[in-house]
């Protein structure tokens, strides 16, 4: 069964666009804003949703994001009120919407249930901490839903590229650097050869990840694969604008200028 | 050549739950991890240096008082108090250490609860000429503030950490997302017996240089091995190298002793095994205190060492295969057991290892005269002094 994720890309393909994939973390600061800000930067232009399951621990990112996860825990967000609010969002938005999760949230919930509950609602997984020698099992699992276990690589990667990104579905995430998520100032230099060892293996559309935070980034960045993912930016936005009511309007419109930095 | 692999499990516990950007440089570490094992040269240095610098072997003390006192079987205590440094950590730092420049890694970094971790391990590179950089909790650093003054006379430069809970997990996470970041000149000494595969495995063959010691020892002493071992688990090194050696003695009833902090039954504790559930932690699979929803959950004990949500995978599978018991003691038991050995036996122990004494005291009385416990002293007390009096535990 083919994703939103897969089709999206499809689309843009066609066209010859790259895709724009916009990253908050779910409940930041709340899941009331979290649904008007994915409609939001829908509006803005974005192509694909990743949307963050806070985590006590999260390994793989920065402060930016740790903070989110933290404010996110703090209002209550757990994985039972986010799936009460995923049907919602689903009846404003077909956007194809990735989440982001560390391997304890779903194995602790129970992986064929979380699988079940969103089934339909979800397009993909992407799980910063299941590198491939784990992922197996899930994958496998997942053959059965209609929903993309993303794959990573990493500047390190090197002669895993292979096995990691057969048979892959969706996208390759492709992180842009050493390091944790985040805004940095130099990308490594060696990304257009990743990108073209991952190309060597799969079809599989590629997006670059991990520090990228203007239209300067997107700008530099935007031929090097088929799609860009801005995380941490937009999070600080929302850091921001904590205790205003313009935390929407302000992300909506950084990721239009985002998209602009696209064309 | 004979291709020897590690296994990556124990069981369903262990394995590699890491960013993908680390998984070669733990593959390479498990390379040449695998022919240092095997390399002469390599093994003869090890040795060298936890006899002439850390003062290898550690005596097995009879402890006559206590024995009579408890009443029960023999009671000998592995003195790993007396390295080096004040504790069982630098087994492991120097075979880390000694990896490290083997692979010409420039820059080493680890995390440290109590501090013992982290003084070894700027001990050890002071001494190798080895950037060094520690990540400590800020409430730890608090709590352990000599050993902070320790570490910077010794060069290295510390982190504190305010991220989480801002204790001895959340140091882990900020090593880790350090070495993430420096992956390609930087080692990562982890302290115990926990995070990805290869380090639960490399650690425990670091350590269980403590149980070989004291098969050694215990033959000599007594010609034949002892019918009971103990040892305090936080992520689980000193009860890992006290235990292995002696896994397969079916005999031998092991016992390793977690935080229990004010109670198991209240909110405020470290009893991984004892009260936690499966998951993924640092890396690994394995028990820990956790939520409905997976997310790790503040944890408690009066000693910073045993301060640790997780525990490492081998314990997780020598609870599952029931090798092993796993009980607790709190922190007020800890502090009796402290002033316990130290007036019987003019022996001040670390409060981890309080919990140890604090279990032999539990169960010396029930055991037969002729039987042998061998207790693991894991370090000294030095550090907590402070701790203790401010525990009201004034002698």
């Amino acid at each position: 069964m083919e994703s939103r994720i897969t089709k999206k890309f499809k689309e843009l393909r066609l066209k010859d666009k790259k895709a724009l994939i916009t990253y908050i973390t779910c409940g930041d600061p709340d899941l009331k804003t979290t649904i008007d800000l994915v409609l939001s930067m829908e509006r803005a232009g974005a192509h694909i949703i990743e949307l963050g399951i806070p985590y006590s621990d999260p390994l793989a990112d920065g402060p930016v994001i740790q903070k989110a996860s933290l404010r996110a825990l703090r209002a209550g967000t757990n994985i039972d009120t986010f799936l009460e609010m995923i049907p919602q969002l689903r009846k404003e938005t077909d956007i194809p919407i990735a989440l982001l999760l560390y391997y304890n949230s779903i194995f602790r919930y129970g992986i064929k249930d979380f699988l079940d509950r969103c089934k339909g609602l979800i397009d993909g997984l992407i799980i910063p901490d299941l590198p491939l020698e784990e992922s197996q099992g899930l994958k496998k699992l997942m053959e059965d839903y209609p929903m993309d276990l993303i794959p990573l690589v990493a500047p390190t990667s090197q002669s895993r590229i292979k096995e990691i990104v057969k048979d892959s579905h969706g996208f390759v995430y492709c992180i842009s650097s050493f390091g944790v998520t985040g805004k940095r100032r130099d990308f490594n230099l060696d990304l257009a050869d990743l990108i073209k060892d991952v190309r060597k293996y799969t079809d599989t559309p590629t997006a670059i990840g991990f520090g990228i935070s203007n239209s300067n980034a997107i700008e530099n960045l935007k031929d090097f694969a088929d799609g860009l993912i801005v995380g941490s930016a937009i999070i600080e936005k929302i850091e921001e604008s904590i205790g205003c009511e313009d935390t929407v309007k302000n992300v909506e419109g950084f990721v239009r200028q985002l998209k602009s930095a696209m064309l | 050549m004979k291709v020897i692999e590690l296994s990556k499990k124990f069981g369903r516990f262990g394995g590699q739950f890491v960013p993908e950007t680390l998984m070669n440089a733990l593959i390479e570490l498990e390379n040449e991890y695998l022919k240092a094992k095997e390399d002469e040269d390599f093994i003869s240095a090890y040795r060298y240096y936890v006899k002439e610098y850390s003062g290898r072997p550690t005596p097995l003390y009879f402890a006559e008082n206590l024995t009579k006192k408890l009443g029960g079987g023999k009671i000998y205590l592995k003195r790993e108090d007396l390295n080096h440094t004040g504790a069982h950590k630098i087994n492991n730092v120097i075979g880390q250490v000694l990896l490290a420049k083997r692979m010409n890694k420039k820059r080493v970094i680890a995390e440290t609860g109590a501090g013992q971790h982290g003084v070894a391990t700027a001990t050890v590179c002071a001494m190798f000429d080895i950037d060094c950089e520690i990540f400590m909790g800020k409430e730890d650093t608090e709590r352990q503030s000599l050993n902070v003054y320790k570490m910077k006379m010794l060069g290295a430069k510390i982190n504190p950490v305010t991220s989480g809970t801002a204790t001895l997990k959340d140091a882990t996470n900020e090593a880790i997302r350090n070495w993430v970041a420096n992956v390609e000149d930087t080692f990562y000494v982890i302290g115990s017996v926990v995070g990805p595969h290869p380090y639960p495995t490399m650690v425990r063959d670091f350590q269980r240089i403590i149980g070989d010691e004291v098969k050694e020892q215990i033959i000599e002493k007594e010609n034949r091995l002892p019918d009971y071992l103990i040892a305090c688990v936080g992520g689980g090194s000193n009860a890992m190298g006290l235990f292995y050696p002696f896994c397969n003695e079916e005999n031998i009833d092991i016992y390793g002793v977690e935080a229990g902090g004010l109670g198991v039954d209240t909110d405020k504790h470290a009893a991984t095994i004892t009260k936690g559930s499966i998951g993924v932690i640092h890396g690994m699979m394995t028990y820990l205190l956790q939520d409905k929803y997976g997310q790790i959950q503040p944890v408690h004990s009066i000693s910073a060492g045993l301060d640790y949500p997780g525990v490492g995978p081998e314990h997780a599978f020598f609870h599952s295969t029931g090798r092993a018991k796993y009980v607790s003691i709190t922190d007020e038991e800890a502090v009796n057991a402290f002033k316990t050995l130290t007036q019987i036996e003019g022996i001040i122990p670390a409060l981890e290892s309080s919990h140890a004494i604090a279990y032999l005291l539990k169960l010396g009385p029930k055991t037969k005269k002729d039987d042998i416990i061998v207790v693991n002293l894991s370090g000294r007390g030095d550090k907590d002094i402070h701790t203790i009096s401010k525990y009201g535990g004034v002698l």
